[in-house]
C-alpha cells in the first residue's frame, strides 16, 4: 500500500502542461469555428440591464438623501471637514495666499532649502542636492504654484493613507485571517477605476480638498497596507521566538522588534504609496483637485501638447525627487547600524538646522525669496519643443506608425477578440477555467470560475471580453518589450543609469500628455489604447526582469562562461530560466498595469469597459453601467492576478 | 512503548536524577503536528505506528512522542538526536514556544502547561531562557541593548539593567563591544551576545537549542569551553540541544537520545559508549575515542584469586584516559573503590584494549576474564 | 568653531542686504470681499465655450461687482449634483440634459433654469473641408453608403467608421445609423480631443473622416468643418431614443443656477440672469484662449473693454 502511494507521488501527476495548454486552445478554436456568433452576451453601447438601472437609482436615491441623513451629518461631514482642514492648512503652507498674508506662509526659497535639509538628514547629500535641483526646476518651468499644491495634496493624501494604512498592514501581518480578508479590498481599491468612484466622493464629501484627498487614498493606500504586512511577515522567525522565549508580551514585540525590524520595506511601502498618489494628480483635477493635474487637463481640452508635456514633466520631476530621496530614506534605514557616525555630524545638523530656519524665514519675510521669480521662462521654451518635437514626429513618422498599428491589429488584436468575443460565452468561460486548472491548479480555477460568473451577472461579458483581448495583446507587447530591454539592462549597468530615468517617467508621466501625439499616431483605435497601456506598464515589467536578471548567481553566470556559453546561451539557457520568477511576477504586475489604463484606452477609442466607464462618469444615467463596468475590470484584474501568481508559484523549481 | 534504560548499571551510585526535587520535570510529553492531532496520544493503535505510517493514516506528524525525563538542579542535560528527530521541539516545548500536544512539563514544581498566559510570561522573564542556533538578535539594537532587552522587557530601569548588561557582557568575554551592531561581530561572538542575553536576566535555567551547530569548529569549541566555564561559574540548569555527539558527551552530564520524537536511551555518556541501547546508539557512538569518554567503572574486573591487592587506588568515575598513566605506570592493577568499597581491579590489559579501541565495552567487561 | 562662525556671518549679511528687498508686508493685501457681493461658485465643465462664459462672467462679477468668484473645474453631472451641496451656484453653458434638468430642477429641486445664453448649440455629422471639395454631394446623409468605403478603419470592421466623441454629449448616432440602414459602424472615441485630433489630421494628411461635433466650439474656427444634412428634425421626432431617425435639434444653450443662489438674490444672481451673448462672441473669445494662448483672464479682460456696452447691460440696475 504505502509503497505504492509513494510511487505515485514521485511519478509526474499530469502529462506536460504545455501540450494541456496547445490542447485546450486547440479545442477551443475548433468549437469557435463550428459555434461564433451564438450566446455572445454583447450589449450596446447605450442598452442597460436591469442590474445597470438598480445601481443608478441606488446611487440616486442615497444622492436625494444627503441632507437629512445622520450618516452625512455624523460620519462623513466631520471626516470631510477634519481633511480639509489639513489639506487647506498644507496649501497655506506650501501653495497658497493664507493665514491673512498675500503669499503662502512659506516662500518657495524656504521649502527649497527645507526639502535639501530634510533629504540631507534622512537621506544623504547627494539626493539632496538632487531635492534641491528638481524643486528649482520646477520653478523655471513656471509652474511653483500648482506644483506646491499638488505636493499639498499629494502629503496630505499619503499621511492619511499612512495613518490608516500602517496600522492595517501590521494587523495584516499579525494576523492570517485578517490578511485573507483584506487583500481582496486591496485588490478592489486598487484595480477599481477612479472615475468610477469620483462622482459619489463628490457626493459624499462634496467638491473640493477632502475628495480629492479621498479618492488619491483610496488608491494609495493599498501598497502601504501591503509592504507593511509583508514587512512584519519577513521578521525572521527566530528573532520572534527568541524575544517570546524572554517573555516579551505581543506589544512589546511588535514595537521593540517587528516595527523596527520592518522599517526598511516599510519606508519603501511609503515610497510607492507616494507614486500611487501622484498617478491620481490627473484624474483628481476632473473634481476640481487643484494643482498640476488641472494645468494638464486645461490644456488637454484645447490640445496644447505643449503644455500639458510641461506640467506632465513637473509631475515627473516631483515624483523623481520623492522617490529618490524616500528610497534613500529606506537604505539609511536599514543602514543605520553602521557605526558610530561621524562625531561632527551632530554639529552640521544642527548648522544645517540654523541656516534652513533661516531661509525659510527670508522667504516668509521678502517677496524675492516668497514668489518665484518669474523672469525665467523655462516652461514656455519646453512647452515649444514639445510641440515642435511632436509636429515633426506626427508629420514624418505617422506612415510607420499606421502601418505598425495595422499589422498588430490584423495579426493580433483582431483574431485574438474575434475569437473572445464571438465564442459562446460558455465556451470561453469553461476554456479560462480549464487553462487556470492546469497553469495554477484546483485553487486558481475556483477563483477563476467565481470571477466568470460575476462578470456574466454583471451584464457586460461582450465588452469585458474585448477589453480582455486588448489587455493580453497588451501585455504581450510588454513583456516582449520587459524581457528584452530588461534582459539589456539587466547585464549592463550603464544602460540600467541611461535607461532608468526613462522609465520612471514614463511610468509617473500623466498619460493625459502623451493621449494626444498617440492619437496622431495611431488615430482614435484599441491599438491607441494598447500603445498607452504599455508605456504606462512596460517600465514596471522591465524594472522586475532586469532584477531578476541582476539576481541570477554571478557564479553560475561564470560556471556558463567557462563552459564556452555565447552570450546568447547565457541569456536564454541561464538567466532567463533562472529569473522565472521574476518573469512571472512581471506579467502579473504588467496586467495588473495595463488594466489600470482600461479606463483612458476608453478615452481614446478602445470602447467597451474603459468607454463604459468613462460614459458611468459623464451621464447620470449611465451610472450603474459604469460601476458595472467597473467591477467588471477588477473581476478581469483578479481573475489575471490569481492565475499568474498561482502559475507562477508552481514555477517555482522544486515544487513540480 | 518502551524504553530501554541501560541494563548493565553495574553498580549502583547516587545519581542527579535521584535528587528529590527534579528543576525539571518531563512525563510523557507528545507534540503531535497536523489536522487531527490531538487524537494521536491517546490512541493505542496510533501511537505504535512509526512515523511514516502515521503521516499516510492520518496525516500528522509526531514530532516528540512520549518523552519523560528529569533534570537535577546544577544539571548539564544534553538532548541528542539527528536533525527531524524533534530534538529543537521537545527544547520549545518546554518553554511553550510550541504548544505540546500531551503530557506535563514541570519546572520547579510548577507545571507550566496549565500556566496562562501572564504566568507563562512572567516564567520566561524570570526562570528560564533560551539560546537559539541562529542567535534570534534584533539587529537594529547595539550589543548592550540587545543584552538588556530582557530585562527591559520585564520593566527594569535602565540604569539598573544595563549595569547589569555590562556585567554580563564582561561574563561572557564581549567587554570593549557593547556598543557595536550584532551584523558588526563574527558569528562566534553574535551567540556570545545571544548566551548574554539569556544570563542577563539572572534565570533558573537555560535551554540552548543547537546554539553552536552554526559556527566554525575552532569558535565552536571555544564556546564549549566557554559554557563549561560559565557553569562552573554561575551553576546554573542547562539543557542543551545538540546533534553533535563529542559536544554532548563534552558537556553533558547526562544525555537522552531521540530519534523520530521518541527517547532510545538516556544516560550518562560513559553509559551510551559502554552499553548503547540498541544498534542507532551504538552506530553513533562508535567512532568516538573510547578513552576520552569510559571511565574506570566500566573496564573494571572482579578480582581474581591471586591479584596482588595492593596496587593504587583510584574513584570509578576517572576518564580512562586520565588513569592510563597510572595503571600503566604502576605493575599492580589499580584498586577502583568508591566510598572505601572495592568494587574491582583495572590493570594494564583493560588499559590497553580500551586505548588500541578494541572490541566493544561490554565484551571487555564481560569477557576479559581468561 | 569656524562653521558656526561662517553661519553667523552669512546670516548677518542676509539681514543687512535684506533691508533693501521688499518685504511680503508690502504687498497689497487680498482681494475680494469688499462688497456685498460676497463669493460666487461658478461651475467650469471641461470644454473652451464654456470656459469663455465662465471668464467672462467671473471678470464682470469680479471687477463691476466686486465678487468673489471661485471657479471649479467639474463635469457636468458633478456640477449639478454640486447644486444641492452648496457649493456650486450656477452652470453657464447647459446642453440640453433634460435627465439631470429632470433629475435635479424637478425631483430634488435644488437646480433652477435662468435663461438662454444666447449661444446655439448646432449637433450633428461633420466632415473636413477637403472632402467636401473632393466630394461635394458628401454633405448629404443618401448619399453616405456611397463613401462608406472611403471612411474604413481598422476598427470599423469593413464599415464605414462614424467617430463619435465625449460620451457626456448626447448622442443618437448608434439609433441614427442603424434607422437609416447606413452601412456604417458608431465608433467611440471617447473624447473630445480624440475627435479634434481625428479632424485636423484628417484636413492636414487629406485622409477621410467623418464624426459627430458640434458648435460652437473653438476648433471651428481654426477648421471650419461641414455640416452633414441628416433627415430633418420635426419636435417629436427624437421622443423615442431606439427609433430616431432625424436630424439632432438645435439646442438653446442655458444657464442654470442653484435654488439658495436664486432665492437669495443679490447682483451675482442678477448678472449671471442678464448675461446673453452670440455665439460669435464665444467663438472669439475661445479662439482667445484656445489659439492665443490667453489665460481666460486675460481673454476676457481683452473682449470685456472692446465690448463695453453689451456688458453694460449685463449689470443689474443701481
Amino acid at each position: 500500500m504505502t509503497t505504492l502511494a509513494t510511487a505515485r507521488r514521485l511519478t509526474p501527476r499530469r502529462p506536460d502542461r504545455r501540450v494541456l495548454v496547445a490542447g485546450i486552445l486547440a479545442v477551443w478554436v475548433l468549437l469557435w469555428v463550428v459555434l461564433r456568433g451564438r450566446d455572445t452576451l454583447v450589449l450596446a453601447p447605450a442598452d442597460l440591464t436591469g442590474l445597470h438601472r438598480f445601481l443608478t437609482d441606488a446611487a440616486d436615491s442615497i444622492g436625494a438623501a444627503r441632507g437629512g441623513n445622520p450618516v452625512f451629518r455624523y460620519v462623513l461631514d466631520p471626516i470631510r471637514v477634519g481633511i480639509d482642514h489639513v489639506v487647506t492648512f498644507l496649501q497655506g503652507v506650501l501653495a497658497q495666499p493664507a493665514f491673512g498674508r498675500p503669499v503662502p506662509a512659506i516662500g518657495w526659497f524656504g521649502v527649497v532649502a527645507l526639502a535639501g535639509f530634510s533629504a540631507a538628514v534622512f537621506a544623504n547629500l547627494r539626493v539632496a542636492l538632487l531635492a534641491v535641483a528638481g524643486l528649482v526646476f520646477l520653478g523655471l518651468q513656471g509652474l511653483w504654484q500648482e506644483s506646491m499644491d499638488t505636493l499639498a495634496l499629494t502629503l496630505a493624501a499619503v499621511l492619511l493613507a499612512l495613518l490608516l494604512g500602517i496600522p492595517l498592514g501590521i494587523w495584516a501581518g499579525l494576523s492570517d485571517r485578517f490578511h485573507r480578508i483584506v487583500t481582496p479590498v486591496l485588490d478592489l481599491m486598487q484595480i477599481m477605476p477612479t472615475f468610477v468612484y469620483l462622482a459619489p466622493l463628490a457626493l459624499f464629501f462634496l467638491i473640493g480638498p477632502a475628495s480629492a484627498t479621498i479618492a488619491t487614498l483610496v488608491y494609495a493606500m493599498p501598497p502601504a497596507v501591503r509592504l507593511t504586512a509583508h514587512a512584519i511577515r519577513g521578521v525572521p522567525e527566530t528573532t520572534v521566538e527568541a524575544t517570546a522565549s524572554l517573555g516579551a508580551t505581543r506589544r512589546q514585540t511588535l514595537l521593540k522588534v517587528q516595527l523596527p525590524m520592518a522599517r526598511r520595506t516599510i519606508v519603501l511601502g511609503i515610497n510607492q504609496t507616494m507614486m500611487a498618489a501622484l498617478a491620481m494628480v490627473t484624474v483628481a483635477a476632473l473634481i476640481d483637485a487643484p494643482g498640476l493635474g488641472k494645468t494638464v487637463i486645461k490644456a488637454l481640452e484645447t490640445l496644447d501638447v505643449g503644455t500639458a508635456f510641461n506640467a506632465g514633466l513637473a509631475i515627473v520631476v516631483l515624483a523623481i525627487v520623492l522617490d529618490r530621496v524616500t528610497t534613500a530614506a529606506s537604505v539609511r534605514a536599514a543602514g543605520a547600524r553602521r557605526g558610530p557616525a561621524g562625531a561632527w555630524r551632530r554639529p552640521l545638523v544642527l548648522a544645517g538646522g540654523l541656516v534652513t530656519a533661516g531661509c525659510v524665514w527670508l522667504s516668509a519675510t521678502y517677496v524675492w525669496a516668497s514668489r518665484f521669480p518669474s523672469d525665467v521662462d523655462l516652461g514656455g521654451t519646453l512647452a515649444r519643443s514639445a510641440d515642435t518635437a511632436t509636429g515633426w514626429a506626427q508629420d514624418h513618422l505617422s506612415g510607420v506608425t499606421t502601418a505598425f498599428k495595422d499589422l498588430v491589429t490584423t495579426l493580433l488584436l483582431n483574431p485574438f477578440q474575434s475569437l473572445l468575443t464571438e465564442s459562446p460565452w460558455w465556451l470561453v468561460a469553461l476554456v479560462v477555467v480549464a487553462l487556470a486548472l492546469v497553469v495554477g491548479g484546483v485553487g486558481a480555477a475556483v477563483t477563476s470560475a467565481g470571477c466568470l460568473v460575476l462578470i456574466v451577472g454583471s451584464g457586460l461579458w461582450g465588452d469585458s471580453m474585448t477589453t480582455l483581448a486588448a489587455t493580453l495583446v497588451a501585455t504581450v507587447l510588454v513583456m516582449a518589450l520587459g524581457i528584452t530591454v530588461g534582459v539589456w539592462i539587466g547585464r549592463s549597468p550603464r544602460a540600467d543609469r541611461l535607461i532608468r530615468p526613462v522609465l520612471d517617467a514614463a511610468q509617473t508621466m500623466p498619460a493625459f500628455v502623451y493621449l494626444v501625439p498617440f492619437l496622431a499616431f495611431f488615430a482614435a483605435s484599441r491599438f491607441t489604447a494598447i500603445a498607452a497601456a504599455v508605456v504606462f506598464a512596460a517600465p514596471v515589467a522591465i524594472k522586475i526582469v532586469a532584477d531578476g536578471i541582476r539576481a541570477v548567481s554571478p557564479t553560475t553566470v561564470e560556471a556558463a562562461t567557462a563552459a564556452g556559453s555565447s552570450t546568447w546561451q547565457v541569456i536564454t539557457k541561464v538567466q532567463l530560466p533562472m529569473a522565472r520568477r521574476a518573469l512571472a511576477l512581471a506579467t502579473n504586475q504588467g496586467l495588473i498595469y495595463v488594466l489600470a489604463m482600461v479606463v483612458v484606452g476608453g478615452l481614446v477609442g478602445a470602447g467597451a469597459l474603459g468607454y463604459d466607464v468613462v460614459a458611468g462618469f459623464s451621464q447620470g444615467q449611465l451610472y450603474g453601467k459604469g460601476l458595472a463596468a467597473g467591477l467588471a475590470i477588477v473581476l478581469l484584474g483578479v481573475l489575471l492576478d490569481r492565475i499568474t501568481q498561482a502559475a507562477a508559484r508552481r514555477d517555482e523549481p522544486g515544487r513540480r | 512503548m518502551t524504553l530501554r534504560t541501560t541494563p548493565t548499571e553495574p553498580v549502583a551510585r547516587p545519581s542527579p536524577v535521584d535528587a528529590p526535587d527534579p528543576m525539571i520535570s518531563v512525563r510523557e510529553l507528545w507534540k503531535v503536528f497536523g489536522p487531527r492531532a490531538a487524537e494521536v496520544p491517546g490512541s493505542a493503535e496510533l501511537c505504535g505506528l512509526s512515523r511514516r505510517e502515521l503521516l499516510d493514516r492520518t496525516g500528522c506528524t509526531a514530532a516528540v512522542r512520549d518523552v519523560s525525563f528529569d533534570v537535577a538542579p546544577g544539571e548539564v542535560f544534553v538532548v541528542m538526536g539527528l536533525s527531524g528527530s524533534g530534538k529543537s521541539t521537545l527544547a520549545r516545548c518546554l518553554t511553550r514556544l510550541v504548544e505540546p500536544t500531551a503530557g506535563s512539563v514541570r519546572f520547579d514544581g510548577q507545571d507550566i502547561l496549565r500556566a496562562d498566559a501572564r504566568e507563562l510570561r512572567a516564567l520566561r522573564r524570570r526562570k528560564f531562557s533560551m539560546v537559539f542556533q541562529h542567535f534570534g538578535l534584533l539587529p537594529h539594537r547595539r550589543v548592550l541593548d540587545n543584552v538588556a532587552y530582557g530585562l527591559e522587557i520585564r520593566g527594569t530601569g535602565k540604569a539598573e539593567r544595563l549595569r547589569r548588561a555590562g556585567e554580563v557582557v564582561d561574563l561572557v568575554g564581549l567587554s570593549g563591544y557593547e556598543r557595536s551592531y550584532p551584523n558588526q561581530l563574527s558569528g562566534g561572538m553574535q551567540q556570545r551576545v545571544g548566551l548574554a542575553r539569556a544570563l542577563a536576566g539572572d534565570p533558573d535555567v537555560l535551554i540552548f537549542d543547537e546554539p553552536f551547530s552554526a559556527l566554525d569548529p575552532l569558535i565552536r569549541r571555544e564556546m564549549q569551553n566557554e559554557v563549561i566555564r560559565l557553569h562552573r561559574e554561575v551553576g546554573k540548569t542547562m539543557v542543551f540541544i545538540t546533534h553533535d555527539l563529542s559536544e554532548a558527551l563534552k558537556l553533558g552530564d547526562r544525555i537522552l537520545i531521540m530519534r523520530d520524537g521518541a527517547m532510545v536511551q538516556i544516560g550518562r555518556g560513559a553509559e551510551l559508549v559502554a552499553a548503547p541501547a540498541d544498534d542507532y546508539v551504538a552506530d553513533f557512538v562508535r567512532d568516538i575515542p573510547r578513552s576520552h569518554v569510559l571511565t574506570l567503572r566500566w573496564v573494571l574486573r572482579p578480582p581474581r584469586p591471586g591479584d596482588p591487592l595492593d596496587g593504587p587506588e583510584l574513584g570509578p568515575d576517572v576518564v580512562v584516559r586520565e588513569a592510563t598513566r597510572a595503571v600503566l605506570a604502576s605493575d599492580r592493577p589499580v584498586k577502583v573503590v568508591e566510598d572505601g568499597r572495592l568494587l574491582g581491579l583495572v590493570g594494564h590489559d583493560e588499559i590497553l584494549a580500551v586505548v588500541a579501541g578494541i572490541g566493544l565495552a561490554g565484551e571487555a567487561h564481560g569477557g576479559q576474564a581468561p | 568653531m569656524r562653521l558656526r562662525e561662517m553661519t553667523i556671518l552669512a546670516l548677518t549679511a542676509v539681514m543687512l542686504a535684506g533691508c533693501g528687498w521688499q518685504k511680503v508686508s508690502d504687498l497689497p493685501a487680498v482681494a475680494g470681499g469688499a462688497n456685498d457681493c460676497g463669493t460666487v461658485n461658478l461651475a467650469v465643465n471641461p470644454w473652451v465655450g464654456y470656459e469663455a462664459n465662465a471668464a467672462v462672467v467671473g471678470y464682470v462679477a469680479e471687477h463691476d461687482l466686486g465678487c468673489t468668484v471661485v471657479k471649479k473645474d467639474l463635469k457636468e453631472e458633478v456640477s449639478w449634483q454640486g447644486f444641492g451641496t452648496g457649493e456650486v451656484d450656477a452652470v453657464l453653458e447647459n446642453w440640453g440634459h433634460d435627465d439631470l434638468r429632470k433629475k435635479y430642477v424637478q425631483g430634488q429641486r435644488t437646480a433652477v433654469e435662468l435663461g438662454p445664453t444666447g449661444n446655439i448649440g448646432v449637433i450633428g455629422w461633420w466632415v473636413p473641408p477637403w472632402l467636401v471639395k473632393q466630394h461635394p454631394d458628401i454633405t448629404d446623409w443618401r448619399n453616405l453608403d456611397r463613401y462608406a468605403r472611403l471612411f474604413r478603419t481598422s476598427e470599423s470592421g469593413g464599415k464605414g467608421q462614424l467617430l463619435d466623441g465625449d460620451p457626456a454629449f448626447v448622442t443618437n448616432d448608434g439609433a441614427l445609423v442603424k434607422n437609416l440602414r447606413l452601412d456604417y459602424e458608431v465608433v467611440y472615441a471617447g473624447s473630445e480631443a480624440a475627435l479634434i485630433q481625428a479632424f485636423r489630421q484628417a484636413e492636414s494628411r487629406r485622409t477621410p473622416v467623418i464624426g459627430y461635433f458640434y458648435a460652437p466650439q473653438w476648433f471651428l474656427a481654426e477648421l471650419p468643418l461641414a455640416k452633414v444634412t441628416l433627415p430633418p428634425y420635426r419636435p417629436g421626432c427624437d421622443a423615442d431614443p431606439e427609433k430616431v431617425a432625424c436630424d439632432y435639434p438645435e439646442y438653446t444653450l442655458d444657464k442654470i443656477v442653484s435654488r439658495r443662489f436664486a432665492d437669495a438674490g443679490g447682483p451675482a444672481y442678477e448678472l449671471i440672469k442678464n448675461f446673453r451673448w452670440t455665439n460669435e462672441d464665444q467663438n472669439l473669445v475661445a479662439r482667445y484662449i484656445a489659439q492665443d494662448k490667453l489665460s481666460p483672464e486675460a481673454a476676457a479682460r481683452k473682449w470685456v473693454e472692446a465690448n463695453r456696452a453689451k456688458v453694460e447691460a449685463w449689470l443689474p440696475e443701481g
